[in-house]
């Protein structure tokens, strides 16, 4: 099939044009086949730029455009839209980069740029002499939220995305709302009104309309992609007799599935899981919280001596979590300062390696823990924390002044660090979310995507993704949610259509693709004997392509056939019968 | 490393508290950055430096910091208080912790440096200046160090920074009330104390 292609080489200003001779290589174009119109310009993005190309388009009644310039990544959207407008399917419509890499990387030798510059444009004129005519993929949307975890992050989250008036099913594993933070005597910063308002999130969440609250309930599987969504819960006890599995549709995922603290036991050398006197900070808020009892668990009487370990397991390999957990060092300056009001002749002592206190408020916080609460902060880690007539010693060091201290303490608080909630790692195989090394659930881009998993449509908020705290949960919370309502806010989902196809005259029905896709996206046929393709899970990257040992898979417009094209024109010299 | 040091802050009467008091200072606000002993001129004499004399103060480490050098070395210069940025006069703790070791008969770990201070003090009371050839000649005889910096000296009295003739204020008596009052100050002027310098 004859095509009737136009090639558009960008100057970039000196960008290209300086290293790369444009006009010849327009001018060369023009000589290859199919190829019915070439020109250059200053800049091809520029609305002069564009119009050049419609122009052409009507004029030469071009099928086809090929842009010499920038990567893709920069320009590709704006030139298919041009493409578009002026009639030419947007899919055949590819950039030839000839900046990043030619012209930037080859600044001093204009005759092996110019010609490498040829080579990467007419392997693209290759390719879009071949580039199929392709619609984008419409999907169906179900725009119904599910949110895995009802503390504060999950709490949130389903809040917002209910609040825009779409259904939220909000599932938790315990029998009460309210996670961790239900746990906490107080916080930091503003101590009464924590709880206060916790309790007001929870009311707002169980009348809210739109907000269905399964408790005692767990996911137990998930198919389905982006806006569609199945997912499987049994509610009830686990291992009682209502367990009653049954399926939900959902567009979108939020995990909010929070964290656990670190076990004691772990903590040998400081007494964890010994010594009755020797607490984690958690057990030490419901010491300090209203109606709670502050005395030593061995005796009840209340402690006058309060020794605090900061990174008691956190920030060492050693213990498994070579993490900072982040929020203890602000939460022994809050405890350290309950204890001084409850027991005013009560002496603070707290061991750390640093104090990180990142956040506004924070660094004054703990500072007027020491200033005005004469908490007497050490710099060093305690060794050892062994029994002494009733009593408890505490060896560490001072580093500061080179000073071995021993302190009699009649409690030991280990400000243990927060680890992944019991069960993140097989929920996050039933979601096909990965997590990290500790266990937390991998966000799709540390910096720039820091709410969105790498499967499409999972959202993460709170804890279950690293340890946070409350201000930073509920930011990411809302975060999610506002992702969920982007996606909500159409009627169907579009996708790429640049996605594997299945040759079905070739297919064997083997099934190696389905075992080789990274993204589930392969199944057979339940009738009939040939592998088929889910458009909305592909991402095109030709794992199976590859994989097929009938050579039955292509992706489009990446065709065996367009990809041989193109490497003649780089020089390639393969064998094509094994290619 | 120091051992055997027994932590209790709140044990007896608090080194920092009297300190705090004495020196109108706040030890407490100290958060260990170090500038005070990056810019103090003898830190590299003294053997904790001025900030980790202020985290003995809050390690109430009493018998520690009474019989070391470090207070006796400290010029009262004031470079650690201008650079302290909690704004804490570590010279004036320093000063008060002088006072502290001499009231409770500690034994100074540098007789020299005493000696010096009650010199100085005492040709300022009777003389209403400072007189460099008195003090040096005093030191000496009170030291039985007779040979020390002899060579430097001779030069800085060539140089004319050892005046030998002694400036005398005319007002010797109003000088030896104001210490008199300084020392005593209950005992001078019922109620109104005057503010100090």
């Amino acid at each position: 099939m004859k095509s009737r292609i136009g090639v558009f080489v960008c100057h970039c200003g000196h960008n290209i044009a300086s290293s790369v001779d444009v006009l010849g290589l327009a001018d060369a174009l023009r000589r290859h086949p199919d190829v019915a119109f070439a020109a250059d310009y200053k800049y091809m993005c520029s609305d002069p730029g564009q119009q050049l190309i419609r122009q052409a388009i009507a004029d030469h009644r071009l099928d086809g455009v090929v842009v010499a310039a920038c990567s893709p990544a920069m320009h590709e959207t704006t030139f298919r839209r041009t493409a578009d407008g002026a009639g030419v399917n947007p899919y055949r419509c590819e950039c030839a980069n000839i900046r990043e890499q030619v012209s930037w990387v080859h600044q001093h030798d204009q005759t092996a740029a110019t010609a490498k510059a040829g080579d990467i444009v007419r392997s693209i004129v290759e390719r879009v002499r071949q580039d199929e005519c392709l619609e984008p993929l419409r999907l169906a949307l179900t725009r119904r939220c599910v949110v895995i975890g009802a503390g504060i992050a999950g709490m949130q989250a389903a809040l917002d995305v209910a609040g825009a008036g779409y259904p939220v099913v909000l599932i938790e594993r315990q029998s009460a709302l309210g996670g961790r933070m239900a746990q906490l005597s107080g916080t930091y910063l503003n101590l009464e009104d924590g709880s206060d308002r916790l309790t007001r999130m929870i009311a707002a969440v169980e009348r809210h309309a739109n907000i269905q609250v399964l408790t005692e309930a767990e996911v137990t599987v998930c198919s389905g992609y982006v806006g569609n969504f199945q997912v499987e819960v049994r509610a009830g006890r686990p291992g009682g007799d209502e367990a009653t599995p049954y399926t939900l549709d959902a567009g979108a995922i939020v995990v909010a599935t929070g964290w656990d603290p670190y076990e004691l036991s772990r903590l040998p050398e400081y007494g964890g899981g010994l010594l009755p006197d020797v607490v984690s900070t958690l057990e030490f808020e419901r010491m300090l919280a209203p109606g709670g009892r502050l005395a030593r668990p061995s005796d009840g009487v209340v402690p006058r001596q309060v020794v605090f370990i900061h990174c008691a397991g956190s920030r060492d390999p050693e213990h498994g979590v070579p993490y900072c957990s982040k929020t203890c060092c602000m939460v022994v300056a809050k405890q350290a300062m309950m204890f001084c009001q409850r027991v005013p002749e009560g002496q603070a002592y707290a061991f750390y390696i640093d104090l990180r206190t990142a956040g506004k408020g924070y660094e004054e916080y703990v500072r007027r823990s020491a200033e005005e609460h004469g908490v007497l902060y050490l710099r060093g880690k305690v060794s050892a924390v062994a029994a002494e007539n009733g009593r408890l010693r505490v060896s560490g060091a001072d580093t500061l002044s080179d000073l071995a201290v021993d302190i009699v303490a009649d409690l030991v608080v280990l400000a243990t660090p927060m680890v992944p909630a019991d069960g993140a790692v097989p929920l996050g195989q039933t979601l096909h979310i990965s997590t990290d090394a500790d266990g937390f659930f991998n966000e799709a881009h540390p910096k720039l995507r820091p709410v969105e998993t790498l499967t499409a449509g999972v959202y993460l908020a709170g804890t279950c993704q690293g340890p946070r705290d409350i201000p930073e949960t509920l930011a990411q919370a809302s975060g999610a949610a506002a992702k969920v309502l982007q996606l909500f806010s159409h009627e169907e989902m579009t996708q790429s259509p640049t996605v594997a196809a299945v040759v079905e005259d070739l297919c064997a029905a083997c099934a190696t693709c389905v075992g080789t896709c990274p993204y589930g996206a392969r199944t057979l046929h339940p009738v009939r004997a040939v592998a088929v393709v889910n458009p909305a899970l592909c991402q095109g990257c030709g794992a199976c392509v590859v994989a097929c040992p009938n050579k039955a898979c292509f992706v489009r417009n990446w065709r065996p056939t367009q990809v041989l094209a193109m490497l003649d024109q780089v020089g390639w010299s393969g064998d094509r019968r094994t290619g | 490393m120091l051992t055997d040091s027994r932590l209790d802050v709140k044990a007896g009467d608090s080194l920092m508290h009297r300190l705090n008091a004495r020196a109108e200072q706040q030890v407490e606000l100290c958060y260990h950055c170090h500038k005070c002993t990056a810019g103090c001129p003898v830190a590299e004499e003294m053997r904790f430096g001025p900030d980790q004399v202020l985290l003995m103060i809050q390690l109430n480490q009493q018998d520690r910091l009474l019989t070391s050098r470090d207070i006796w070395l400290c010029a009262g210069c004031e470079a650690c208080a201008t650079r302290c940025p909690n704004e804490i006069d570590i010279a004036r703790v320093m000063d008060a912790l002088r006072q502290v070791a001499l009231a409770e008969g500690v034994r100074p770990a540098d007789t020299s440096s005493v000696k010096f201070h009650r010199l100085f003090l005492f040709l300022v009371e009777h003389l209403g200046r400072m007189n460099e050839a008195g003090l040096l000649g005093a030191h000496k005889l009170w030291t039985g160090n007779l040979l020390a910096d002899l060579g430097s000296g001779a030069v800085m009295v060539v140089k004319g920074k050892i005046p030998l003739v002694p400036h005398v204020l005319r007002d010797r008596a109003g000088m030896q009330r104001l210490f008199s009052r300084s020392l005593h100050p209950a005992a001078t002027e019922s109620g109104a104390q005057e503010p100090g310098p």
